[in-house]
C-alpha cells in the first residue's frame, strides 16, 4: 500500500474527463464507467496499479475488489507493466493457418522473450493474444492498438527494425474481397466480372 | 430505387453474385478513402433512409417493412429481427435501449470491423431507424477492446453526426431523440453472447445471464432492450431505401436478402464478399476467393469456428449459403464466416487450435464447460499430439463432448463440442492415425509464406 501514498493520484486534475466518462450512460448505469475509466489509466500508464484501481473504485463509489474483479476478467487490461511496444499475435485458427504460429516463434528467437514476458529494457513484450478479427489479412500483429496486417518474414524484420528506434509505423491495413472500394464492388456485371472482384491489394497506409 | 423493385412476383429469386439484377449495397463504400466522413457520405445517398423512416413512416410501419423484408440476425443466431423488435413492452415511460453487438469476436468473422472503421455513418443511420422502430432514444455499441480504429472511427462519425443535427433531440430536424454511446470492450469472446454482453456494459464481469427475462422484457440496467448485430443495422438502412421486396427478391425460402461472408485460410482472395443467400460456397471460395491455395483443401467450416465443419466434396460446396440448407447438413449458417481447412494441415492439430481458443474464453461459470471444454478437453488433445493417445482416448474425447452439449448457461460449451464432434465424424481416420503411429497423418507445420 505504499504505492498509494507516493504515487499522484490520475484522475486528479482530469474532473472534466471523468465527468464526460460517466455522463455517457444513465444514472442508473454509473458502474458502467468501470471499463472506460480502466482504458484511460491504461492507454496513458500502459497498466492499470493496484492505486488506480482505488481510484477508479473511489470515483464509482464501489470496492476496488470488484474493480478488480472486472479488470481481471477481460485479456487486454494488463496489472502489470508490459513493454513500450506490447507485441498481440493472434494464434488463432484462420491467422495459423496463414503462419501466425511460426511468426510467434520468430518473434522469440528475435526477441529473446516468450508469451507473457517483457524484455530486459522494457522496450518489448509477447502476448499470444486469440482471434483479432483480421483472419482474411492474417498472420495479424498487434503492437499496443494498431494492426500490422500479412506479417512477412521481411515485413517482419522491418517492423522490429522500426520498433528499435522508436519510430512507429502507421497501420498497415490490407485489402482483400469487396474490401477495396465502390469501383471494384461494381465489376460484378457476370461472370467475367467474378474472378476480377477480389483482386486488389493495396495495403495502402492510413488516412 | 432499383429497378429489381419492379420485377415480377414470380420472378426467379437472386441467388448469385453472376444475376446482373443483383448490387453489393453494404460494402459499396468500404475501402474508398474518406467514405468514413460525413460529407462523402451524404453525397452518396446517406440518411436518406433514416429520414424516410422519420418522416414518411411510423414506428409500427417500420418494423411491418423489416418483416416483410424477411432479414433474420446477422450475428449468427438467425433470429427474424422484425419480429425481435415486435418483442418491445409497449411505451410505458421507462427508458428503451437498442444495443448494437459489434463484439464480433467468432474467429473466422470480420465483417464488421470494415463498416465501422470505413463506413461508420452506415452504422448510425441503421440504429438510428432501429430506435426510431423500437422508440428508443438510447442506443450502445458494445465494439470488441482490439477495434480501436473502428472505435476512433465511430467517435469521430458520431461526433460529426451530432453537430450536424443528425444525432441528438431533434433528429434530422424531427422530434425525435436519439443518441449513441460507444462502449469498448476488453478482449472476451463471450461478451458477444448477449447476456453476458450487458453483463459487461454494466460494468460487470462478462459471465450470461440466465434467461428469461430476455433482453425485451429486462435487458442493460433492467429495463427493455433491443440487441442486433452491426450487420443486421447496415441492412435495415437498405430495405427502407428500397423495400421489403427488393430484399426478400434475393435468396431463399428461409433466408432472404444480400449477406456478408467472410473467407480465411490459405486461400488466394481471402476477404469479405456481399452475396445474395442462397448463392453457393463453390461461388465464394472458388469464383470470388480463387480457391485454395495450392488447390488442395479438405474441409471448411461454414460460418465461423463455432460451426461444425464440413468436408470438401461437391454436395457440400454447391450447398447453398443460408440457414436451412446448413441445418440440415447437420452444421449451421452462424456469421457466414467460412475457414478453408487445407489438406496438408492435420485435423488433430487444427481441432487443438480450435479447442484451445474455447479453452481460453470459457469464463469459468459452468462446471462442465470449465472442467470439460476449459480443461480436460485441451488436455486430451495435447496427449494426441504428443502421440500418447489412445483409441479408448478417442472414445472418451467424443464422449465428454457429447455430455456437455445443452448443460451450461450459454451456448460456448457447444460452440466447442460441435465441429470437435464434427471433426469426429469426417476426419476420425486422422485421429485414428495419430493414436495407432504415434505421430500426425499430415506433418507440415510451417505455413508462414515468406
Amino acid at each position: 500500500m505504499i504505492e498509494l501514498d507516493t504515487v499522484p493520484p490520475f484522475f486528479a486534475d482530469k474532473q472534466e474527463l471523468v465527468d464526460e466518462i460517466l455522463g455517457r450512460y444513465p444514472e442508473v448505469g454509473k458502474r458502467s464507467a468501470v471499463m472506460p475509466l480502466l482504458w484511460e489509466v491504461q492507454n496513458t500508464e500502459r497498466h492499470v496499479s493496484e492505486a488506480r484501481i482505488v481510484e477508479i473504485a473511489e470515483i464509482l463509489g464501489i470496492h476496488p475488489t470488484e474493480v478488480k474483479g472486472v479488470m481481471s476478467f477481460y485479456s487486454e487490461y494488463h496489472g502489470e507493466p508490459v513493454g513500450t511496444y506490447h507485441l498481440q499475435v493472434c494464434s488463432t485458427l484462420s491467422c495459423s493457418l496463414v503462419g501466425s504460429d511460426q511468426l510467434y516463434d520468430y518473434l522469440v528467437e528475435k526477441l529473446g522473450i516468450v508469451n507473457g514476458e517483457t524484455d530486459a529494457e522494457g522496450r518489448f513484450s509477447i502476448q499470444k493474444v486469440e482471434c483479432l478479427g483480421s483472419c482474411g489479412t492474417g498472420p495479424v500483429l498487434q503492437v499496443n492498438d494498431i494492426y500490422y496486417e500479412r506479417v512477412t518474414r521481411s515485413r517482419c524484420d522491418q517492423l522490429l527494425e522500426a520498433l528499435k528506434r522508436d519510430e512507429v509505423p502507421e497501420a498497415w491495413r490490407e485489402r482483400g474481397g469487396d474490401n477495396v472500394g465502390a469501383e471494384k464492388a461494381e465489376i460484378v456485371d457476370g461472370a467475367a466480372g467474378l474472378g476480377a472482384a477480389g483482386n486488389a491489394d493495396t495495403g495502402e497506409g492510413e488516412g | 430505387m432499383s429497378d429489381v423493385a419492379d420485377a415480377p412476383e414470380a420472378a426467379r429469386p437472386i441467388t448469385s453474385r453472376r444475376d446482373p439484377r443483383y448490387e453489393v449495397v453494404m460494402y459499396r463504400h468500404v475501402g474508398v478513402d474518406g467514405a468514413w466522413k460525413l460529407d462523402y457520405y451524404r453525397s452518396h445517398g446517406g440518411y436518406e433512409a433514416a429520414t424516410k423512416a422519420l418522416t414518411q413512416m411510423s414506428p409500427s410501419e417500420v418494423i411491418d417493412e423489416v418483416k416483410a423484408s424477411k432479414l433474420r440476425g446477422r450475428g449468427g443466431a438467425g433470429f427474424p429481427t422484425g419480429v425481435k423488435w415486435s418483442f418491445m413492452p409497449p411505451v410505458d415511460g421507462r427508458q428503451r435501449l437498442l444495443v448494437v453487438n459489434a463484439d464480433e469476436s467468432e474467429p473466422g468473422s470480420f465483417k464488421d470491423r470494415y463498416i465501422m472503421e470505413d463506413d461508420p455513418h452506415q452504422l448510425i443511420e441503421g440504429m438510428i431507424i432501429g430506435c426510431y422502430a423500437i422508440q428508443a432514444t438510447k442506443a450502445m455499441i458494445y465494439i470488441r477492446g482490439e477495434y480501436a480504429k473502428g472505435y476512433e472511427r465511430l467517435m469521430g462519425a458520431i461526433r460529426e453526426a451530432r453537430q450536424a443535427g443528425i444525432l441528438g433531440k431533434n433528429v434530422l430536424g424531427t422530434d425525435v431523440e436519439v443518441d449513441i454511446t460507444v462502449h469498448r470492450g476488453a478482449g472476451a469472446y463471450i461478451c458477444g453472447e448477449e447476456t453476458a454482453l450487458m453483463n459487461s456494459l454494466e460494468g460487470l464481469r462478462g459471465n450470461p445471464r440466465l434467461k428469461p427475462p430476455f433482453p425485451a422484457q429486462a435487458g442493460v440496467y433492467g429495463l427493455p432492450t433491443t440487441i442486433n448485430n452491426v450487420t443486421t443495422m447496415t441492412s435495415v438502412v437498405h430495405i427502407i431505401t428500397r423495400g421489403a421486396h427488393w430484399f426478400s427478391s434475393m435468396g431463399t425460402d428461409d433466408s432472404k436478402g444480400t449477406k456478408l461472408y467472410q473467407i480465411s485460410g490459405p486461400v488466394e482472395r481471402p476477404g469479405v464478399y456481399e452475396l445474395p443467400m442462397g448463392a453457393s460456397f463453390r461461388e465464394l471460395i472458388y469464383d470470388l476467393a480463387g480457391g485454395p491455395k495450392g488447390g488442395e483443401a479438405k474441409g471448411f467450416f461454414p460460418g465461423g469456428s463455432s460451426t461444425p465443419p464440413l468436408p470438401w466434396t461437391d454436395e457440400y460446396l454447391d450447398m447453398p449459403m443460408d440457414y436451412g440448407s446448413l441445418a440440415k447438413a447437420g452444421s449451421m449458417l452462424g456469421t457466414g464466416g467460412v475457414i478453408v481447412i487445407p489438406k496438408e494441415k492435420d485435423i488433430v492439430d487444427a481441432m487443438y487450435n480450435v479447442v484451445r481458443f474455447y479453452a481460453h474464453e470459457s469464463c469459468g461459470k459452468c462446471t462442465p464447460c470449465r472442467e470439460g471444454i476449459a480443461t480436460w478437453l485441451p488436455k486430451m488433445y495435447q496427449k494426441l499430439l504428443a502421440g500418447l493417445g489412445t483409441r479408448e482416448d478417442l472414445d472418451l474425447m467424443e464422449d465428454m463432448v457429447r455430455n456437455s452439449r445443452g448443460t451450461a448457461f450459454c451456448p460456448l460449451a457447444d460452440a466447442c463440442a460441435m465441429p470437435v464432434q464434427a471433426s469426429f465424424k469426417w476426419f476420425r481416420d486422422e485421429y485414428e492415425y495419430i493414436v495407432d503411429h504415434g505421430k500426425p497423418m499430415y506433418t507440415k507445420n510451417d505455413w508462414w509464406d515468406a
